[in-house]
């Protein structure tokens, strides 16, 4: 062991240790000092306060800790689904940006300039109040197929109440595990035969039949409740049953994709320009046809380069979510470092778990996407 | 490794403690938030980030209300000069962190007193500067007279971390109606929402329905109801620990309402100086030393009166006048049937 190497790293830990030391040692006399107390002891009490849209059961009556759950649900949610239309409009966008129709690259380029340069919030905020102002009323909204309500209060939309909803989902399993296996055996063929099978016509049927079969012989059974408008008072109404969407939910995810979906597009166009020229001209003498050429040649080569810059999109997504505060939805900083700081004064003990579950979410995006990104490096043979 | 840190972080904490010690046993006699506020020169007073009636900025940048005239005061008193306070708008999210790290003195921003707040987070309330009560507001075309008229599915706009979302809770829990709060950070995007139809109902403390009402597109068409769901006895907030700065700000406030009671205005301040009324004679300095229990000079009261002038005047010019809540209610004084009741200066 070289003195000369380890006596710079312990020095650096050393420093790292005073400095957290200092901090939380500072921050310990403070506190005691205003007869403040620390502990986590509150999470366990009764919350007694109410959240406009959770996805698990919960009022004032739960605890704190219930309460965390619920806004970290909710972050979670919109966090999802402002990942998945980001990406489907950032790689249709980023495709067109590509496109030789002088009309199609230009409409692209405008919304990926236009967007990506104005501040996300002032976004949020646009997207909410106009949202507010171009929707009807309930009593007013045109009902779209009959079922589906988008209203000022939310968008209501019919639930499905299931009967043997268990059966169902195991029908479900059951068909992924046996495509996963469909898979496998087809890719043991093609090595070995050299003849391909049909993998995704069989997948969509699997996923068509297993399910179909539990509705005729496993006792699954769905009904559909539809929402219908209910009178609050004489000029107030809403709609009672079904699912409601709040319209902080609509706008916060419409704000977040359309804003994340720039930066995607900008990656998914670097990546495909960045597959040289030959490559497509090579694989095309070969023979493959062009959508082989694109699955086979390009795609795999583009993702590579796209995967990394990606990942960060998705991370700066999840942590803008926390701008929800300012529109009212219940997202982990509005329902947790919001109101629940606010009722308990417990500063640090709050923001710290949120810091730290904002790093765990993070975190866990990026190793899947790692992950991902790994098994699709080129595997040197 | 750990072991020893932990030995060297007493040690120092020791060293510290012994310090501060020493010191804090000369300054006991004056308070650190006094000496801070004369060595900077100007008071630091945190407000709401726009209350009209409470703490509002004018296009200038001119802070009025009486929440502000209560930072006034203190300024007067310590400093001798009313505009030597330096605002700073806070949220209801931001504004007790502010006050326990330090970056303001006063907190003067229409807070409740509670228990746990009082208690728990290293606070300490020093009086009342309005007796509030949270209300609801709907639309008059609803049809709506009372609270009693609410049905379930309800959606009621209102602040986060405030007092007003339990108290809402504890009200549509106690009738059993199902309802949804929908709450925002900031005061504006809240009178939005409920502006646009999001919300059947928004709740608040009823001043502030009544000051927020104006902002509406046409507050002709919105009601508040008659009832009162809560007690809010709205009032300034110092840090717990300084019992000398406790004192100047709560008496700097009783200042004010006691003026009203003898009849001293920033008018007539100065000739009550030689009042027959030994009470009146006190509270403008020219009769015993109250002040130098404060660590003040005689003159911190007549100050306060002459420029913020008494607890009648400042809600005249914020609330009264501006049309904002012209009927005083309980805010009057005791001897005209209101609950302003302060202990005697002397």
């Amino acid at each position: 062991m070289n003195i000369k190497k380890i006596l710079p790293q312990l020095l650096t830990l050393l420093a790292v240790i005073l400095i957290f030391g200092f901090f939380s040692y500072n921050a310990q006399v403070n506190m005691e000092n205003r007869g403040i107390t620390f502990g986590y002891g509150f999470l366990s009490q009764e919350s007694s306060f109410d959240v406009q849209f959770s996805l698990i059961e919960y009022d004032g009556s739960h605890s704190y800790f219930r309460a965390y759950l619920v806004g970290l649900l909710n972050t979670i949610l919109v966090s999802v689904i402002g990942i998945i239309f980001a990406t489907i409009i950032g790689v249709v966008v980023g495709i067109a940006r590509l496109s030789n129709n002088y009309l199609i690259n230009k409409t692209a380029a405008v919304y990926v300039e236009f967007f990506r340069n104005i501040p996300l919030l002032l976004q949020i905020f646009f997207w909410y109040f106009a949202a507010l102002r171009a929707l009807p009323l309930p009593q007013d909204t045109e009902p779209m197929f009959g079922v589906f309500f988008l209203t000022i209060k939310g968008f209501f939309v019919p639930a499905f109440v299931w009967n043997n909803l268990d059966i169902f989902i195991y029908s479900i399993i059951a068909a992924v595990i046996s495509i996963i296996f469909v898979r496998i055996y087809a890719k043991k063929k093609q090595e070995n035969e050299g003849i391909q099978t049909p993998v995704l016509s069989i997948s969509i049927g699997l996923l068509l039949i297993l399910p179909i079969l539990s509705f005729l012989f496993g006792g699954v059974d769905a009904s559909v409740e539809v929402p219908v408008i209910k009178q609050l008072s004489q000029s107030g109404f809403t709609y009672d049953g079904g699912i409601k969407l709040p319209p902080e939910l609509i706008s916060l995810a419409l704000a977040l994709s359309l804003y994340t979906a720039t930066f995607i597009a900008e990656c998914v166009r670097a990546g495909v320009q960045g597959v040289s020229k030959g490559q497509k001209e090579a694989a095309a003498s070969i023979g493959l046809t062009p959508n082989q050429v694109l699955k086979l040649v390009v795609m795999p080569q583009a993702l590579r380069i796209i995967i990394p810059p990606t990942t960060n999109q998705y991370l700066n997504l999840t942590k803008n979510s926390s701008l929800a505060a300012a529109i009212a939805y219940p997202d982990l900083v509005l329902v947790f470092a919001g109101t629940a700081l606010m009722q308990t004064g417990r500063a640090i003990e709050i923001v710290s778990i949120t810091m730290l579950t904002y790093l765990s979410l993070s975190i866990s995006i990026s190793i899947f996407m790692n992950w991902y990104n790994k098994k699709i490096a080129i595997k040197e043979k | 490794m750990f072991k020893y840190l932990k030995q060297l972080t007493s040690l120092v904490a020791m060293v510290a403690v012994l310090f501060t010690f020493t010191t804090e046993t000369m300054a006991a006699k004056k308070s650190k938030t006094l000496k801070n506020t004369q060595k900077k020169g100007f008071v630091r007073c945190g407000v709401s980030q726009g209350l009209p009636g409470f703490s509002n900025a004018d296009a200038a940048g001119n802070w009025t209300g009486v929440d502000v005239d209560v930072c006034r005061a203190v300024a007067a008193a310590v400093l001798g000069d009313a505009n030597k306070v330096k605002f700073t708008p806070l949220s209801a999210k931001e504004r007790f962190t502010a006050l326990t790290s330090n970056e303001i003195d006063i907190l003067s921003r229409n807070t409740t007193w509670t228990l746990s707040r009082d208690a728990d987070i290293g606070l300490t309330f020093v009086g009342v500067n309005f007796y509030d009560g949270q209300g609801f507001m709907v639309r008059k075309n609803s049809g709506i007279s009372s609270v009693n008229d609410f049905k379930d599915g309800v959606s009621a706009c209102t602040n986060l971390g405030t007092t007003t979302e339990l108290n809402m809770r504890d009200f549509f829990n106690s009738k059993g109606i199902k309802y949804e709060p929908v709450t925002f950070e900031k005061a504006d995007e809240v009178v939005a929402a409920y502006d646009a139809g999001r919300c059947d109902t928004y709740t608040t403390d009823k001043s502030g329905l009544a000051a927020q009402r104006i902002k509406l597109s046409s507050p002709d068409d919105h009601i508040v109801l008659p009832e009162t769901i809560s007690k809010e006895p709205l009032g300034p907030v110092v840090r717990q620990g300084d019992s000398v700065w406790e004192d100047i700000v709560r008496w700097s406030l009783n200042t004010m309402i006691e003026a009203e009671e003898y009849g001293v205005t920033s008018a007539n301040a100065d000739s009550m100086k030689t009042s027959d009324n030994p009470a009146v004679k006190r509270l403008v300095g020219a009769e015993g030393e109250l002040g130098a229990a404060l660590g003040l000079d005689n003159d911190w009261s007549l100050r306060i009166i002459k420029q913020v002038g008494n607890y009648g005047e400042s809600y005249k010019r914020n609330i009264a006048d501006t049309g904002i809540l012209p009927d005083r209610g309980p805010n009057e004084l005791w001897t005209k049937g209101g609950i302003l009741y302060v202990p005697p200066a002397r």
